[in-house]
């Protein structure tokens, strides 16, 4: 078995509780650093260890939390990211369900390595049953006095909540998140300043994902290198991949990076393979932002070299020929899977979830959505094809924040690889009025009929 | 607006204000603005699932911030129900994962059995039904979300059931 130090735990019966989880060594990591180290200490340990944000963006932890300005003399906010909303992400969600307290602990130990005595966890509202979880683990922790004040009589105060957003993608961006968390609606602020000068309410902030923040007890209580000894090279430790789609075992699985894609889809351990033995067709390997990857370029790179769960080699030859790890967010497609109306589906997600702040991504996210109906609903022509690369590109790079990029990428992929399909779908609009239309007829069966 | 031809009770019960100020604790106290997402959730599920202008507007006077302040948040948000909607309210999440593993066809077949569309409610008022952006249940679609809950790898049967339910009381909404 590969080495787990998030889910090692996750079996135990009742270790959604505070006495099951102390029990079997929960809360020492508060211990080690409260009682052993200072505050950078814990900084310079997360630092080693390599541990890149798990949101998504990749961006080493340690890094960040160095950018927090303790000079200013203001209040410092560590603020959880728990607003899980990429589709094809569901892996915070699993952690803070079922052990809660893994997180509250990690929240602990980086609050107190940043200097931050007022602590947030920001949940999506749709995740009510876990905000309800994290709030009574939250009651637990203060009971046994792992939070309040002079915390293990260290001196160190730290209040921890929890707070709920109310449906609105754009707020897991960090300073959409801050905005919501101040009372606002979710339109993400024009950096710089970033959040470890200026974020929440104007303090020094901190931003972090749950299953970075998970991490930070594991690195305490071993150490940096020891996390940096974990998975291959720049892409240290595990990850926790979200598995969706037309495969055997759909869930959350904690790998060590490096497996091959080849070994996560089609072992026992992991996905379990293929539903009912169909064809592989494409992969989304981290979250519906990242370029969709076609079958023959998801074992291999364009080089011939396996591809491996890792940054650096699920991103191997660009968005040419390679896509993202992302948030881990890994959606498999087989052969009755139509790749225009899966683009349609995504870009109605980015339409809808834009927050109408930027023109190109408030406008262009709707044609994209517009543009793609037509076509996956038969009623598209072959300038709408160009016209869709037109827009994606108009949009990419001209946002405050990256929703726009993560609105074009996923309509630039699908014409790169599948274009095939785009013109199917304008030449043959009668096979493609129902739309289960390759359900019931693979395209590989007529894909002939393109160059007829 | 819609909103005028309903009257909605716009109280707030001891309970419900005692909710609110545990919540406003969690704030510092010139920063209640913070906790207007969390205060809107409770007083939306303590009033039938929806926010008219002027419960909307004692919410701004509970947080002390002005009526603007609360509509465009409301406005905004998703979650927050600006029409009186059923009281089980399911929400089909349509995206990616749910879409290729069959969300649309179990949203018109709970449309079908409660007679109304996407977007409707019964005449009853007991049930409403909608389409949502990714919910984050990729792994167990197709699903819909039920008051603070998910309903997960739904079929045409649990659907039968869950309708069920929910006429005869047994469904849990709100996790109290």
């Amino acid at each position: 078995m590969a080495t787990k130090i998030l889910l090692d735990k996750i079996d135990i019966p009742g270790i959604k509780s505070y006495e099951v989880y102390r029990q079997n060594g929960g809360y020492a990591s508060v211990e080690k650093a409260l009682k052993t180290m200072t505050p950078d200490d814990v900084t310079e340990q997360v630092k080693a260890s390599g541990l890149r944000g798990r949101g998504g963006a990749g961006f080493p932890v340690g890094l960040k939390w160095s950018f927090i300005d303790k000079k200013s003399g203001k209040p410092r906010h560590l603020v959880c990211n728990a607003d899980e909303s990429e589709p094809g992400t569901f892996k915070d969600r699993y952690l803070m369900e079922h052990i809660p307290h893994l997180l509250i602990e990690g929240m602990i130990t980086a609050s107190y390595a940043l200097g931050a005595n007022l602590s947030y966890i920001y949940i999506r509202g749709e995740y009510m049953w876990v905000f309800k979880t994290l709030e009574r683990a939250i009651k637990e922790a203060y009971a046994a006095g792992w939070l309040g004040k002079n915390i293990l009589g260290s001196g160190f105060d730290l209040d921890l909540h929890v707070h709920c957003g109310a449906g609105a993608y754009i707020c897991g961006e960090e300073t959409a998140l801050i905005e919501s968390l101040e009372g606002k609606r979710g339109n993400p602020r024009i950096k710089p300043p970033f959040p470890a000068v200026s974020g929440l309410w104007g303090n020094p902030t901190v931003v972090n994902n749950v299953e970075s923040i998970s991490n930070v007890p594991w690195i305490v209580m071993n150490s940096g290198e020891d996390y940096s000894k974990l998975g291959l090279g720049r892409s240290a430790g595990t990850k926790l991949i979200s598995a969706s789609g037309h495969i055997r075992k759909p869930g959350v699985y904690e790998i060590e990076m490096g497996i091959t894609v080849d070994e996560f889809i089609n072992s026992d351990e992991y996905c379990g393979g293929m539903m009912d033995d169909r064809p592989l067709k494409a992969l989304v390997p981290g979250g519906s932002s990242v370029p969709i990857l076609p079958a023959h370029l998801i074992y291999k790179t364009a080089n011939g070299e396996d591809r491996l769960m890792t940054y650096e080699s699920l991103s191997d030859g660009g968005f040419e020929t390679g896509s993202m790890l992302g948030s881990g967010g890994f959606i498999v497609y087989n052969d009755t899977a139509c790749i225009v109306r899966n683009t349609w589906n995504f870009a109605r997600f980015y339409a809808h979830e834009s927050c109408g702040q930027c023109s190109p991504c408030r406008e262009g996210t709707g044609w994209l959505e517009k543009v793609l109906y037509r076509i996956e609903t038969g009623q598209g022509t072959m300038d709408d094809i160009d016209l869709l690369w037109n827009i994606q590109s108009n949009i990419e790079g001209n946002t405050i924040c990256p929703l726009g990029d993560a609105a074009a990428w996923p309509v630039a992929a699908a014409l790169r690889h599948f274009r095939e399909e785009f013109e199917y779908h304008v030449l043959y609009p009668e096979k493609v009025k129902d739309r289960n239309h390759f359900v019931k007829e693979p395209f590989e069966n007529v894909k002939h009929l393109i160059n007829k | 607006m819609e909103t005028k031809k309903y009257k909605q009770n716009i109280d707030i019960t001891p309970a419900l204000q005692e909710r609110i100020n545990e919540l406003l604790s969690h704030y510092p106290a010139d920063k209640k603005k913070s906790a207007l997402l969390p205060v809107l959730h409770e007083v939306q599920d303590a009033h039938d699932n929806w926010l008219s202008a002027e419960l909307m507007d004692k919410v701004a006077e509970i947080l002390e911030i002005t009526p603007i302040e609360v509509y465009e948040v409301v406005t905004f948000y998703t979650m927050y129900n600006q029409k009186p909607m059923g009281k089980y309210m399911f929400e089909f999440c349509l995206t990616s994962c749910c879409g290729i593993r069959g969300a649309d066809d179990m949203m018109e077949y709970a449309c079908e059995k409660l007679g109304i569309q996407p977007g409707g409610t019964t005449e009853d008022g007991m049930f409403s039904v909608v389409g949502v952006q990714c919910l984050g249940a990729c792994g167990y679609a197709p699903m819909m979300q039920l008051g603070d809950f998910y309903k997960e790898h739904l079929t045409k049967e649990k659907i039968d059931q869950i309708i069920d339910d929910c006429k005869s009381g047994k469904v849990i909404l709100h996790d109290k």
